[in-house]
């Protein structure tokens, strides 16, 4: 289901983004202020925005897996949150190395979208640690759901409030990503944004595909273990050590309750 | 508990029906309910006092670490409403930690999901008891920073501090039982739950810190007190209307 789609939109990724770097380097003009450095802008915000729809759209898929107790909807929600955290990762990366390039300090408190998105990232860190420690898989699929949900809520509430907290103490204008760039800038951007929601998705389609791919093999390998089991006794060799059902006994535990694809 | 149930689905009886009967009728059902684990929650606190004296004996004690580690003697302004929320909502953290801990150690959440109530009734009894030790936390923990930290005048500072205090109560009170259900549930709860609460509240921590700081400089004037509130009661509304959507599903089994 998912591989189908994978082979086109990693093609168009590709295209997006080699794009992108071609507009980036060759024809976006240089920023008469930061210089070079400015160019990390396309990147940085891109991942940024994307990363937060990434977080919000992991808590729509979340609350569609609690209205319709469709596993899958979970599977999704938890590979959004998952990409989302990295690219969150690489959101604060950039962003440090940008803060010390234009202000001279590796972390800024008055860059509101930087302090925010640590703060998120703070709170998605432990997403994986709290679905891991449940072992009982609808139980584990229930509570990251609950918790994507929260988090989702969260994230725009603190957007709020940190901005706020900014606008109190440094009132600031609204420039660097407002709409007094150069027409050019602004294609560039509009380009790299459209080259990381398609990078999102492309990853996206790919980490649920071999998720879904490794699920079924596992019940494949459940249903031959069980036939294996079945011929065995057939063949009236209860008494003899059966290492093939020792070995396939495991196996069913992890996932008790896969979904039916 | 079958026979009152079914006497209770006939309208004309429903003067005489059992407590643990009355989700046949949603409104009044849920109160009834909320309230009864309520005043068990109140009840065990009143007779075991195991959580909140400990989270006010953590405050006082917070205040002494930073006493220590500031190396001040009197704090005012931005440093002493930081010093002040910082420790109410650390204070917190253990009271969210025991929340639930009742429930899963004698199997008392079994027993609530068997009775025939709505469960928000569980969520809305969990977080009134979270509300009731934090007001407690903090009549206790604000007399001992204003006796131990405070250089400004706190008699001045307490209505616009009580205002915020109480607006911060009923955020951390849906967000405490929220993530109370969610940590208990978990193997690591003791880690997960202070991990997850935490960044939570630090929108509450923004709103109180940014609030109180003019109540307590010398002279300042509480100019923004409303926006502050406005961003708490928003905070509050949300995560109660999230927790209210979302608690069916922590509890199922």
């Amino acid at each position: 289901m998912y591989a189908r789609a994978l082979k086109p939109l990693a093609l168009l990724t590709a295209a997006a983004v080699a794009l992108t770097f071609g507009l980036i380097f060759f024809w976006a003009p240089l920023d008469a202020d930061q210089g070079f450095i400015q160019k990390i802008f396309y990147l940085h915000v891109p991942m940024a925005i994307v990363a937060l729809l990434g977080f919000l759209a992991a808590g729509i898929m979340a609350a569609m897996h609690l209205r319709t107790r469709d596993r899958r909807w979970d599977m999704r929600s938890y590979v959004a949150v998952h990409l989302s955290i990295i690219l969150a990762v690489g959101v604060l990366v950039t962003g440090s190395i940008w803060a010390k390039a234009s202000w001279g300090h590796w972390w800024v408190w008055s860059e509101p979208v930087l302090v925010s998105f640590l703060i998120t990232f703070l709170l998605y860190a432990v997403y994986q640690p709290l679905r891991f420690s449940i072992d009982d898989p609808d139980r584990q699929g229930r509570s990251a759901s609950v918790f994507a949900i929260a988090g989702a809520a969260f994230t725009v509430l603190n957007f709020v409030a940190v901005r706020m907290a900014e606008a109190y103490t440094h009132p600031r204008v609204f420039s660097q990503t407002g709409g007094n760039m150069p027409p050019r800038m602004f294609v560039t951007f509009l380009v790299a944004l459209v080259a990381m929601a398609l990078v999102f998705a492309t990853l996206w389609t790919l980490e649920l595909g071999s998720k879904t791919a490794s699920e079924r093999l596992r019940r494949a390998r459940r249903i031959r273990d069980r036939e294996a089991e079945r011929t065995e006794l057939v063949g009236a060799r209860a008494t003899v050590e059966r290492p093939p059902t020792a070995a396939g006994a495991t196996v069913p535990t992890a996932t008790p309750t896969a979904a039916p694809r | 508990m079958t026979a009152a149930s079914e006497s209770a689905s006939a309208p004309s009886e429903s003067a005489t029906v059992p407590p643990g009967a009355a989700a046949l009728r949603p409104g009044v059902g849920t109160v009834r309910a909320a309230l009864a684990i309520l005043r068990k929650d109140l009840r065990i606190e009143l007779r075991a006092r195991e959580t909140v004296p400990a989270m006010a004996l953590f405050s006082v004690t917070a205040f002494v670490l930073f006493h220590f580690g500031l190396d001040r003697d009197r704090l005012e302004g931005d440093v002493a409403a930081g010093v002040l929320w910082v420790t109410v909502l650390l204070a917190t953290v253990l009271g969210v930690n025991r929340l639930f801990d009742a429930e899963r150690e004698q199997g008392g959440l079994e027993a609530m999901l068997l009775a025939p109530i709505d469960r928000t009734a569980i969520f809305v009894a969990k977080a009134g008891a979270l509300f009731a030790y934090l007001v407690v936390l903090e009549v206790v923990a604000v007399a001992a920073f204003g006796l131990f930290l405070l250089g400004s005048d706190l008699a001045g500072a307490l209505p616009g501090l009580a205002a915020l205090l109480a607006m911060a109560d009923l955020g951390l009170a849906a967000v405490g039982a929220l993530v109370g259900a969610l940590a208990a549930e978990t193997r690591a709860r003791e880690v997960l739950g202070p991990l997850l609460l935490l960044p939570l509240v630090v929108p509450l921590a923004i709103a109180g810190a940014q609030g109180t700081e003019p109540l307590l400089t010398p002279a300042g004037s509480p100019a923004d007190l409303g926006r502050w509130l406005g961003l708490m009661a928003l905070y509050a509304s949300v995560f109660m209307l999230l927790s209210v959507a979302v608690f069916d599903f922590l509890l199922e089994d």
